[in-house]
């Protein structure tokens, strides 16, 4: 087997040395009646040929999001990311690390966690943010435990423009762990009245803005009322891009930033691995989940990382910490890091500009098309568009035209007929006017 | 002093020895000093060209950003040179020996990298139309069929993100078949050699942690177990156990633990950190096992990547099947459905909700799925073979000068130390942890599991060579006879030869700085002209 350096010769001198005369003599302590005996029933070992051989063919099923016109998003967005990327992550020394336990011979990969850190807080314009979390989804789950232990209070607000998945996330949890939360129903316009949700009961309202359906959503009088009843902003987004071009949600009075990293320097993936970015307030930096990389100096006085803050962590802190999590996203975080060294401030924004450009040209292409109607007003790279028949047909049947164009709400809000025809629709950079032009007449002739 | 045919001296002159120059750059060599990002970007510099076209129009409402970003860029050569200078600050598996235990520092095979950059599974999207990624279903089902069949169990929740959030999957699951029941049960048992996920994962969900006693073999201690139960009749939702344990010790009660447990209504987590052990041995399912997360990143190597992304599916006993959330993958007549709501729910299927926004980490599935295939039936049981000779042949390698807390007894795929042989030394664990990096090793998992003074836990995995053990063996006997000879200077201020010397992380933590601030320009004092 090619992964395994010893010899049958060696593993006879180990076993004679080790004292026992038999490898299962090493394993005598499984019960004998839970004993395999006999291979297992799966296939024996393969070459490197005859995986590739058969994966490639399961992957040549799929239709690739480069090989269509694309505007599918709905939390995770078809970008270009640099070669420069896939090659930095790929190192071995990025790759085949662990954990920065041992400070001293991993700095490598503490000094990018300390550079993603600045990049994510002056991004979202929060004071501080942490090493990653595992995705916006579960970081939004965090922010509204952590939201509980900062107020002492149970109660979560979430707004009918998040996504909804994001919802059922924090919905699980909470129930899991007796926490209320009150979901107000889909907003596709942004036209909900949430402010007349927040109580003195209210530990935090959740808000996504670009929101689930595209739609920007003014958060400083949301901040207003949750700061004058005692409560926490949460602010989500999905598209970190669109941080480039509007206003971020520190500035509009946030207590918790929380979103989804992918676009920058991580590929679709089906969903994962992403990368969650969370964000916060200097002061609630001790109630933070997560890993923080912080800034120190060695025996020698050289500046250096480590990661700090560990008491708030499981490891230490057991059943008391702010939450299970060990993992982070690292890898995701460097691809992050990497691509967001190289944009800048002038590239993102240049992006974002393109981003949004795109996507006011996907619109008026779009509402050109009779039974179209578009239901936002302000919106960056993705919108919504009532179509006049059910949208999840018309996806189909645009997919079966080859165009892969956008999330039907109804896939993920199902039974519910105000949302039937509902279709969330995104363009990014990658998309060229011939896809806009493409998608605009298979609309056409599908709505006819 | 001899030269060679260029003129240049292939002997180094006997002053070059002892001097060691105080450098301008303060590089030494190969290693160099390099700065933040923020400290040399041009805010006006960009490695991305972006042709914007000049037709733009804009729908922002009043969202416009006006806040400054203010984050530099680098030109593509800057970005490449600066990223492959921090990268060589760190140790990596393919570098050397990675001797953490419980972590699994194993080979990561770079097949796995490539298929999992395939476009027909990289460059797909988790909300395109079903229909477009039959193969994307295909492998998720593969993948989930491997795991049903090397654990012995029913059914699998694929989308968990890591470990802990496997373990978070498996308890929720728990808790809502509890539920399902119409119990609500208070108690989890843990016991104190566990990891530290366990107790917070179950503090998360409200339960009430209760201990259990360990045996002085480490293991679980049957008659305090039974003792506890009885303590807490009626009141026990399950126990979270780790097999092989933290010890590196196969629980050789397991299945009377299992027995004892759901005798007393309650479940059988088991904390599958350390499968990598036993695949191809034992399967988990036959064990008495009710849910167990799989940590594809350290049993099915999918690179830990500086820590993470890692993958946790929970492999699910029948009990538990109809509880596994959503999104999970149906198999019908038609082949493979992709359930995602409750609306498309069968009767019996009673899933707690969800764990994730999509479908969970589809890269780490390929690569999990590349390495399963490639090892197959046969190498996996070779590989847990390899791992428990390799850990067993350190452990006879060093248990004359180093002390074993259990006695020396076969340990599985990691073998645990105490800290009894540096008595008297004034050499801790961690001063030899830090002089194992002076050595070229990265230190063994230290201080866990808690049980065990000064624990060492030292995990070879079969990715390493005889002679690759051999040194690392007669490395680690050298340090202990350095330090019971007294030569403490090795120890209490090493490293000396990394990147960087220790650091001080109390300082770090006492006054957190989090990110990078533009340093206050430097006060100049006018200086007086003579």
């Amino acid at each position: 087997m090619r992964y395994l350096p010893l010899s049958e010769t060696d593993r006879t001198d180990m076993l004679a040395r080790v004292g026992v005369n038999s490898i299962d003599a090493l394993f005598a302590d499984i019960p004998d009646k839970a004993r395999l005996n006999d291979l297992m029933d799966l296939p024996r070992r393969a070459s490197e040929m005859q995986v590739e051989r058969q994966l490639s063919a399961l992957a040549a099923k799929n239709t690739t999001a480069s090989s269509v016109p694309f505007f599918v998003g709905a939390g995770a967005y078809k970008h270009h990311v640099p070669a420069t990327v896939g090659h930095l992550i790929q190192r071995s020394e990025f790759l085949t690390s662990y954990t920065p336990y041992q400070p001293e011979i991993t700095q490598g990969t503490l000094q990018y966690l300390f550079e993603f850190q600045t990049q994510v807080a002056h991004l979202t314009g929060m004071d501080v943010a942490n090493a990653s979390m595992y995705d916006g989804s579960t970081g939004t789950g965090e922010a509204v435990l952590m939201a509980h232990r900062i107020t002492k209070r149970k109660k979560a607000v979430l707004s009918g423009g998040l996504h909804p998945q994001y919802r059922d996330v924090v919905d699980g949890l909470s129930q899991m762990a007796d926490d209320a939360v009150f979901s107000l129903p889909a907003d596709p316009a942004g036209t909900e009245d949430i402010l007349s949700q927040i109580d003195d009961e209210t530990s935090c309202v959740v808000v996504q803005s670009p929101s689930f359906y595209g739609q920007l959503i003014d958060l400083k009088p949301i901040a207003e009322k949750a700061h004058e009843k005692g409560a926490l902003l949460i602010a989500v987004f999905t598209e970190v891009v669109s941080l480039g071009l509007i206003e971020p949600p520190g500035t509009q009075g946030a207590d918790i930033v929380v979103g989804e990293g992918q676009s920058i320097g991580n590929g679709l993936n089906f969903g994962g691995p992403y990368v969650g970015l969370f964000a916060t307030k200097q002061k609630y930096i001790r109630q933070m989940p997560g890993r923080l990389c912080g800034e120190t100096v060695d025996a020698e006085g050289k500046r250096g990382f480590v990661l700090t803050l560990s008491t708030r962590e499981q490891h230490i802190r057991r059943d008391k910490a702010t939450s299970n999590i060990c993992t982070n996203s690292g890898l995701c975080c460097l691809a992050f890091t990497v691509h967001m060294a190289l944009l800048g401030q002038s590239g993102l924004t240049k992006l974002a500009r393109i981003n949004h450009g795109n996507a006011v040209k996907l619109k008026k292409a779009l509402v050109a098309v009779p039974g179209v109607e578009v239901l936002n007003d302000a919106y960056f790279n993705e919108f919504t568009i009532r179509l006049a028949k059910p949208a999840h047909a018309i996806v189909e049947a645009l997919a079966e035209k080859g165009i892969l164009g956008g999330v039907p709400v109804s896939r993920l809000e199902p039974g519910k007929p105000e949302l039937e025809s509902l279709l969330v629709v995104a363009s990014t950079e990658v998309n060229t006017d011939e896809d806009r032009a493409a998608f605009a007449s298979a609309l056409k002739e599908l709505l006819a | 002093m001899s030269m060679n045919t260029q003129g240049r001296p292939t002997a180094p002159g006997e002053a070059g020895e002892r001097f060691r120059p105080k450098t301008f750059t303060g590089n030494r060599g190969l290693d160099m000093e390099e700065p933040l990002i923020f400290e040399f970007g041009g805010l006006e510099t960009s490695g991305v060209d972006l042709d914007e076209p000049d037709d733009l129009e804009f729908e922002l409402g009043s969202h416009k950003r006006t806040a400054s970003i203010n984050l530099p860029g680098l030109a593509e050569p800057e970005a490449m040179r600066h990223f492959v200078r921090l990268s060589r600050n760190n140790y990596a598996i393919d570098s050397g020996l990675y001797p953490l235990g419980s972590c699994t520092m194993k080979h990561n095979p770079r097949l796995n990298e490539k298929m999992a950059r395939l476009p027909g599974f990289g460059d797909i999207h988790p909300l395109q139309p079903v229909s477009t990624v039959p193969g994307a279903l295909e492998l998720i089902d593969e993948l989930a069929h491997w795991l049903m069949v090397m654990t012995g169990t029913e059914a699998v929740a694929m989308s968990p993100k890591a470990g802990a959030h496997g373990e978070l999957c498996g308890m929720m699951a728990i808790k809502a078949a509890h539920t399902a029941a119409g119990r609500s049960p208070e108690i989890v048992l843990v016991p104190e050699s566990a990891h530290g996920t366990n107790p917070a994962t179950a503090a998360l969900l409200g339960y009430k942690v209760v201990a259990i006693a360990a045996k002085d073999d480490g293991t679980v201690a049957l008659q305090a177990l039974k003792e506890t139960i009885a303590k807490h009749d009626g009141n026990i939702a399950g126990i979270m156990l780790t097999n092989p344990n933290t010890c590196g010790l196969f629980e050789r009660d397991i299945m009377e633990i299992a027995d004892l447990i759901h005798a007393a209504g309650g479940y059988f987590y088991c904390d599958g950190a350390n499968f990598n052990a036993i695949v191809g041995k034992a399967r988990p399912g036959d064990l008495g096992v009710d849910a167990m997360h799989i940590n594809l990143h350290k049993t099915f190597s999918t690179p830990h990547g500086g820590g993470g992304p890692g993958s946790g599916p929970v492999v699910l006993s029948e009990r538990l099947a109809p509880f596994a959330p959503l999104p999970f993958i149906r198999k019908t007549v038609d082949g493979l459905d992709l359930v995602e709501t409750e609306a498309a729910v069968y009767d019996g299927e009673r899933p707690f909700g969800r764990m994730t926004a999509f479908h969970g980490q589809m890269g780490m599935y390929v690569r999990a799925l590349a390495y399963m295939q490639s090892h197959g039936s046969d190498g996996l049981r070779q590989a847990s073979e390899d791992a428990v000779l390799n850990a067993n042949y350190v452990r006879v390698g060093l248990q004359d000068l180093m002390t074993l807390p259990y006695g020396e007894r076969p340990c599985m795929h990691e073998v645990l130390f105490d800290d009894s042989f540096l008595k008297n030394t004034g050499v801790t664990t961690l001063d030899f942890a830090k002089a194992m990096i002076d050595e070229g090793y990265h230190p063994m998992t230290m201080y866990f599991p808690l049980v065990v003074h000064g624990a060492m836990l030292i995990e070879p995995t079969e990715s390493e060579s005889r002679a690759s053990l051999d040194l690392f063996i007669a490395t680690m006997r050298d340090l202990v006879m350095s330090a019971q000879r007294g030569e403490s200077e090795r120890f209490s201020g090493a490293p000396y030869l990394a990147p960087r010397r220790r650091l001080d992380e109390t300082g770090a933590a006492r006054k957190p700085v989090l990110k990078w601030t533009m340093p206050e320009p430097a006060e100049v004092t006018p200086v007086a002209a003579e």
